[in-house]
């Protein structure tokens, strides 16, 4: 403890962590190849690149694809604006209620999914409002707000506001500032929260089974695939084309916000 | 660039609006705070109540339709012995998967916070945002692959010519079963993997806020080791392991897929609304059940907030 090297043990103990938080997924890629479709046999008896292809020719695979991205798309571009008007808001003044406005935001990821997706469920039955794609897109939008305020209130918090004063007492009005000074200043924190939020909408799955009615996402079309496979071995090719597809967004978003005081991904 | 700002000046219609703005940081901050807290206030705020109201219906035994008047009839029914077990068992489920995950996440975050540095800062950084991040179908799957009966895990134990110490572990009532994949102990395997991330970030904020020299002042006084951690080290770390603990604990008991996939047949509270708000049709019900992790979590979180547990969130 008082050295400034590691006891073996807790080298250890701190590797084993981290295999145990890794390997599961690295298993998936190797099941991708596997030539057995009928159980999860291991060691694979072969390996074969045949079952890329099935899964490329599968309308309902590009189907939930599609339908995902879409949501996904929205959802980031309605999250980041009412994200950064909250953040800009917050780190502006001190007003009355902005504490409850910082527990409003978190309140959907803070509550379990499912009480989120119970409670849009009921209001929509209240409503009378049939499932839709906005249906989705309005519970995925509400949850995605907190990843863009995230990053958006640490950036705000670091941005001088002696920038702003500077840039209108040489003339600029509100927008322009806006236009540049301030958006070149978050514009990263902004990118790193909309693949965050992409992320996070690309992959939801427990408020979206109360929200989508019929629709499948794809998140949606794995959990159906998992509790009545059909066809395994597809199954296995899209786990991976998922995990790539999520991996590259929180690489970019770390990227961008590395070397600050708060660097991106930390709440989810 | 220059040449616009300089056109616009101080005149013109935008520029007025500007000007109000302004002179009026309030009606600013007003402005900016609209939509979020519009769409906030309606869709989520709203949603929740229409939670709570749904809560107070009941549903007609003989027609199977929504009776919209107030009634406490739904929620007695949670105290009925078999519904009753439902929420004990999900608490169970939720602690020990809470205190697992503490355990096991303490010497990840403790060596990322103490002793990592440079690049193993960053790969220590990545291994855990990365599965923080990744697919949560795709973890469970992972694990689905891996507890099957051929899989890799009854491989290892046949290899190792284990099977029998397995066998003898599914035969332990309560936590066995017939195969890994329909047991308990497999449906707390995932619970603690995919929510391992979760419990490390906290962990390991707090503990990078602990100084260096506390810990030297700690040995110089004459502590050992073991006592520097237990009373210097681990009361600070607390924070982050209630904070990580809030986590585990609310999305465990809101979980309904992860049991589903992996687990026995005996519901979670999940799985109950789940059930109840589909094919049953009794949202009443359903949303009588979502009320309970809203209340346990508000009796966690009040708790927590008096330790301190949110400075290191």
């Amino acid at each position: 403890m008082h050295s400034d090297r590691a006891s073996t043990g807790l080298k250890i103990a701190a590797g084993l962590g981290l295999a145990f938080m890794h390997l599961p997924i690295l298993l998936i890629f190797v099941y991708a190849f596997t030539t057995e479709d009928k159980s999860y046999q291991w060691p694979p008896p072969g390996l074969t690149l045949k079952w890329f292809a099935v899964t490329w020719n599968r309308p309902d695979v590009w189907e939930a694809l599609t339908l995902s991205a879409k949501v996904a798309s929205i959802s980031t571009v309605i999250a980041l604006v009412l994200g950064t008007l909250c953040a800009a808001a917050v780190s502006r003044t001190k007003f009355f209620g902005r504490e409850t406005i910082s527990l409003l935001v978190i309140l959907p990821i803070a509550l379990p999914g499912i009480v989120t997706g119970i409670s849009l469920r009921s209001a929509f039955n209240l409503a009378d409002i049939p499932f839709s794609f906005w249906t989705i897109v309005l519970g995925h939008a509400t949850f995605c707000i907190v990843v863009v305020y995230n990053n958006a209130v640490a950036r705000f918090r670091r941005t001088s506001g002696s920038l702003v004063e500077a840039s209108m007492d040489l003339g600029a009005n509100s927008f322009q500032t806006f236009r540049y000074v301030i958006l070149p200043n978050i514009a990263t924190a902004l990118l790193a929260g909309g693949m965050l939020a992409f992320a996070l909408s690309f992959d939801e799955v427990i408020v979206t089974t109360f929200t989508a009615g019929q629709q499948q996402t794809l998140p949606i079309w794995m959990l159906e695939e998992l509790v009545r496979p059909r066809q395994r071995p597809v199954t296995n090719v899209v786990a991976m084309v998922v995990v790539i597809v999520t991996f590259l967004p929180i690489l970019g978003a770390y990227y961008l916000t590395r070397g600050t005081d708060t660097v991106a991904g930390q709440g989810k | 660039m220059s040449d616009a700002i300089l056109d616009t000046g101080r005149n013109g219609i935008m520029a007025r609006i500007s000007d109000t703005l302004w002179r009026n940081p309030r009606l600013t901050v007003l402005l900016l705070l609209a939509p979020p807290a519009l769409w906030l206030g309606v869709v989520y705020l709203g949603s929740l109540f229409a939670l709570l109201a749904q809560s107070f219906f009941s549903i007609d035994e003989f027609s199977g339709l929504i009776i919209y008047e107030f009634t406490l009839k739904t929620y007695a029914e949670l105290f009925t012995p078999a519904n009753f077990d439902i929420i004990v068992r999900t608490v169970m489920m939720a602690s020990a998967v809470t205190i697992a995950a503490a355990i096991v996440s303490f010497p990840i975050a403790y060596y990322a916070a103490r002793y990592a540095r440079g690049k193993w800062k960053a790969i220590f950084y990545l291994g855990v945002m990365l599965p923080l991040w990744s697919s949560y179908l795709v973890k469970v799957y992972s694990w689905k692959l891996i507890l099957a009966k051929e899989g890799i895990l009854n491989w290892l134990f046949e290899t190792l010519h284990l099977s029998w110490l397995l066998d003898a572990y599914l035969s332990i009532p309560i936590i066995g079963g017939n195969s890994l994949s329909v047991s308990w102990t497999g449906t707390f395997l995932v619970f603690l993997y995919v929510w391992l991330p979760f419990m490390i970030l906290p962990i390991q904020a707090a503990l990078e806020r602990v100084p260096r020299s506390m810990l030297e002042a700690s040995g110089d006084l004459g502590a050992t080791p073991g006592q520097s951690f237990r009373f210097v080290l681990l009361p600070l770390a607390l924070p982050g392991v209630i904070a990580g603990s809030i986590f585990t604990f609310s999305l465990t008991l809101g979980d309904y897929i992860i049991p589903q996939i992996v687990g026995s047949s005996r519901r979670f509270i999940g799985q109950a609304v789940y059930a109840y708000q589909g094919t049953a049709g009794n949202i009443p019900l359903a949303a009588a059940f979502a009320v309970v992790p809203i209340v346990i979590m508000g009796v966690y979180l009040w708790a927590a907030k008096r330790k301190g547990a949110f400075d290191a969130l």
